[in-house]
């Protein structure tokens, strides 16, 4: 479980008070409008960003005090994922070890994994020689082998085209929440929210709102979302 | 990050050491040294009166030759741009003997002043010294003078063309004000570089009138082995160069910018006949003057090359092990200096500055000033000669280590904007990083600096003149000793050797950081 526990992120003279539960695993949608400070939360989970005041937890570890490589996280962010001077495979074992010394077991974990995203046959070409949506694949991948049981994706599929952003989405959830992480998913987009987000954080105004079902909220917005809809 | 800082304080500490140590040493020596003489007097007045006439020839000469490279577009354009970059790497014995076929007593203007009945010319003294030094900075100022031309903003040229101005006017209102920021930077750099030029005072200098703070102190090793003088006059050179450094810094010298110098930019004040009669001419001049002097190398040296002594090749291995060692060492500090800068620049900028600083250190100390220090501090424990090539290895490194943390410092930078977030969310610390982020992404410009510090260390005619003895030398000081004994025909072989020797390797180790580079 994820707890904001009266926490204040404080970014130049932005400020964004957090004070919620993520109860449930699954994928929970964060809209809002853009500067609102959807990637500042999401900063302060993977320890970009230590809080001005109040804990950020999980269960009950004060995640706090740890580096962004010893939290249970994993991010995957707009872009700069992968290192475009290793392969794919590479890529993905670094979220086994980063120093990418693997046992020959754990590299078939990183085949198996990259086999289960559709990347059969892909697994030694380098980002340039991959397209945007098996780029974002291999990314998928590393945060699968990863295996930390929370996800934090920073708008990772925002490059793509519609449907190849629709079919991401399906297969990050078809994954992800199929193996128990829980997900919090930023996005400007609604419909990708209703897509594969069962609740929806509201971050506006300078706050940052509990989780509602993702259906009413957008069905019965709030004036700060409904400015930002229309 | 504590690791990083820790790596750079040891880097650091290492620098500090062998530019700083010397230098206290120098001044604490120097307290028990004698008075200065006349003859010592004479040094400091010749060393700043060379200077300040090279840097202003230079500046000078450049001014026109930057502009008319500004100004015009033609075949070749861009590999002379490229040569101009070339002096940088050429030993200063190699370049200052190829002076010397074309201005020298028996060089190519002798020979035809001869035929027309007038008398030779003779380079030894202060033309020749600043001959030499226009030699090797009149490249350096066009580059930095033409960077500042094509930085005016195009849009304003054009601006110009339709408010009808001439070329005066063109002049006072764009041309003036861009000379007036840059040239003083420029100047001031160049008379910093020649205050401690020492290879070319050794060659062309000498005697009561032409000899530097530098020579001075080599004369007072060699001849009378007077280590108090030539700890006084370690200490004098330190001031001057010192100073020179400090103005340089606060006229705010131009870097040298690798990119951006292929687009000349369109002109209309310019256009007329006269105007491209100057520029055709200045650039014909000026790539004459560069190119003479290495032509006459390579065509005096491919017949002497077969029958070159043994003792020279033995030199020149010398000097390839010296060379590739000095740059391994330049990379090994400039990493953790430029990591532990880079990693407390967000935290404490402050100290950060401090740690780059040290990196540049070297810039006020000249190499003979290092050697006089360290040969007082291990005189007494070692023998120096067997000494020669491990100090040379660390002082020539400590001299390109201001270039590799330019080369490097900045793409850290950019590495650590795109990828240090991802690489953090990952754990990717220490040695795993740099094996896997750092050093793959910073493939190019880690073997730029490490082919500049090769071609550098390889060319270099400074301490190791105190050091050694005929038994260790690197090749370029076994060519001078070949010059020293008129042994022409084996100086012009050598001299082809080790400029090929310098070029290579430059190239060589450059290369290795393009081949195969991460896209």
């Amino acid at each position: 479980m994820l707890r904001f526990d009266q926490v204040m992120l404080q970014q130049g003279t932005h400020v964004l008070a957090a004070d919620f539960a993520v109860d449930e695993p699954g994928i929970t949608a964060v809209v809002g409008p853009s500067g609102a400070g959807k990637s500042t939360l999401l900063s302060a989970i993977a320890g970009f960003l230590t809080p001005a005041k109040g804990r950020v937890m999980w269960g009950d570890l004060d995640l706090n005090p740890l580096g962004p490589g010893e939290r249970p996280v994993s991010v995957v962010f707009q872009d700069n994922n992968l290192f475009p001077h290793l392969d794919a495979r590479r890529n993905v074992a670094l979220g086994v070890a980063p120093n990418l010394r693997l046992s020959p077991e754990d590299m078939g974990r990183v085949d198996a994994v990259l086999d289960r995203v559709g990347l059969a046959g892909k697994e030694a070409r380098k980002p340039a020689a991959l397209s945007g949506g098996e780029q974002s694949r291999v990314a998928l991948a590393r945060v699968l082998v990863r295996d930390r049981p929370l996800v934090l994706l920073d708008e990772p599929f925002a490059a793509l085209g519609p449907a190849l952003k629709a079919e991401m989405l399906d297969l990050a959830r078809e994954t992800l929440a199929a193996e128990g992480k829980t997900v919090l998913l930023v996005t400007h987009d609604p419909d990708d929210a209703r897509r594969v987000a069962e609740r929806t954080i509201l971050v506006a105004e300078g706050r940052a709102h509990p989780p509602v079902q993702t259906a009413s909220l957008l069905d019965n917005p709030p004036p700060a979302l409904a400015a930002y809809l229309t | 990050m504590t690791r990083a800082l820790a790596g750079g304080g040891l880097a650091a500490a290492f620098v500090v050491a062998l530019t700083l140590g010397p230098l206290v040493v120098v001044a604490l020596w120097a307290e028990a040294g004698s008075g200065l003489g006349a003859g010592d007097w004479a040094a400091i007045r010749f060393t700043l009166w060379q200077a300040l006439l090279s840097a202003l020839f230079s500046v000078a000469l450049a001014i026109p030759v930057a502009r008319a490279l500004a100004r015009r577009t033609f075949p070749g354009r861009g590999l002379l741009v490229l040569l101009l970059g070339a002096p940088f790497i050429v030993p200063v014995i190699v370049a200052v003997l190829g002076l010397l076929a074309v201005f020298g007593r028996t060089g190519l203007v002798s020979q035809t002043l001869g035929a027309l009945g007038m008398d030779p010319l003779s380079i030894y003294g202060l033309h020749g010294v600043v001959l030499a030094h226009v030699f090797f900075n009149l490249p350096l100022a066009t580059r930095l003078i033409l960077q500042g031309w094509l930085a005016i903003p195009s849009e304003r040229f054009r601006l110009a063309a339709t408010l009808g101005m001439g070329p005066v006017d063109v002049f006072r209102q764009l041309e003036w004000p861009m000379l007036r920021a840059v040239v003083p930077g420029v100047a001031m750099l160049i008379f910093l570089i020649c205050t401690t030029s020492f290879a070319v005072a050794l060659t062309l200098g000498g005697g009561p009138r032409a000899t530097t703070i530098e020579l001075a102190i080599y004369q007072a090793f060699l001849f009378e082995f007077d280590l108090g003088k030539a700890a006084v006059l370690a200490t004098i050179q330190f001031a001057v160069t010192g100073a020179a450094a400090a103005l340089a810094a606060w006229v705010a010298v131009p870097a040298v910018m690798g990119a951006g110098l292929d687009r000349p930019v369109q002109r209309w004040d310019a256009a007329r006949g006269a105007a491209r009669a100057i520029d055709a001419a200045w650039i014909g001049l000026a790539a004459l003057f560069l190119l003479v002097p290495l032509s006459m190398i390579v065509l005096r040296g491919v017949p002497q090359l077969a029958g070159l002594p043994p003792q020279v090749f033995e030199a020149a291995g010398r000097s390839v092990v010296v060379a590739v060692l000095s740059a391994c060492l330049v990379l090994v500090l400039a990493l953790p200096l430029a990591s532990a800068a880079q990693a407390l620049r967000g935290a404490r900028p402050m100290a950060a500055t401090v740690v780059e600083s040290v990196g540049y250190l070297s810039i006020a100390a000249s190499p003979l000033v290092i050697g006089t220090g360290l040969f007082i501090v291990l005189f007494p424990i070692a023998n120096p000669a067997t000494l020669a090539l491990p100090i040379t290895i660390a002082v020539n490194a400590a001299m390109s280590l201001p270039f590799a943390l330019r080369a490097i410092l900045p793409e850290l930078g950019a590495v650590e904007a795109q990828y240090g977030r991802t690489a953090d969310a990952l754990g990717m610390r220490g040695w795993a990083r740099l094996r896997w982020l750092i050093l793959p992404r910073l493939r190019r410009p880690l073997g730029f600096a490490a082919g500049l510090a090769a071609a550098l260390s390889m060319g270099d005619l400074g301490v190791i003149a105190l050091f050694a003895n005929s038994e260790n030398a690197t090749l370029p000081l076994q060519l001078y000793q070949l010059m020293a004994a008129y042994r022409t025909n084996d100086a012009a072989g050598a001299a082809l050797l080790l400029l090929g020797l310098s070029l290579v390797l430059f190239w060589a180790i450059d290369r290795g950081g393009r081949v195969n580079a991460a896209v």
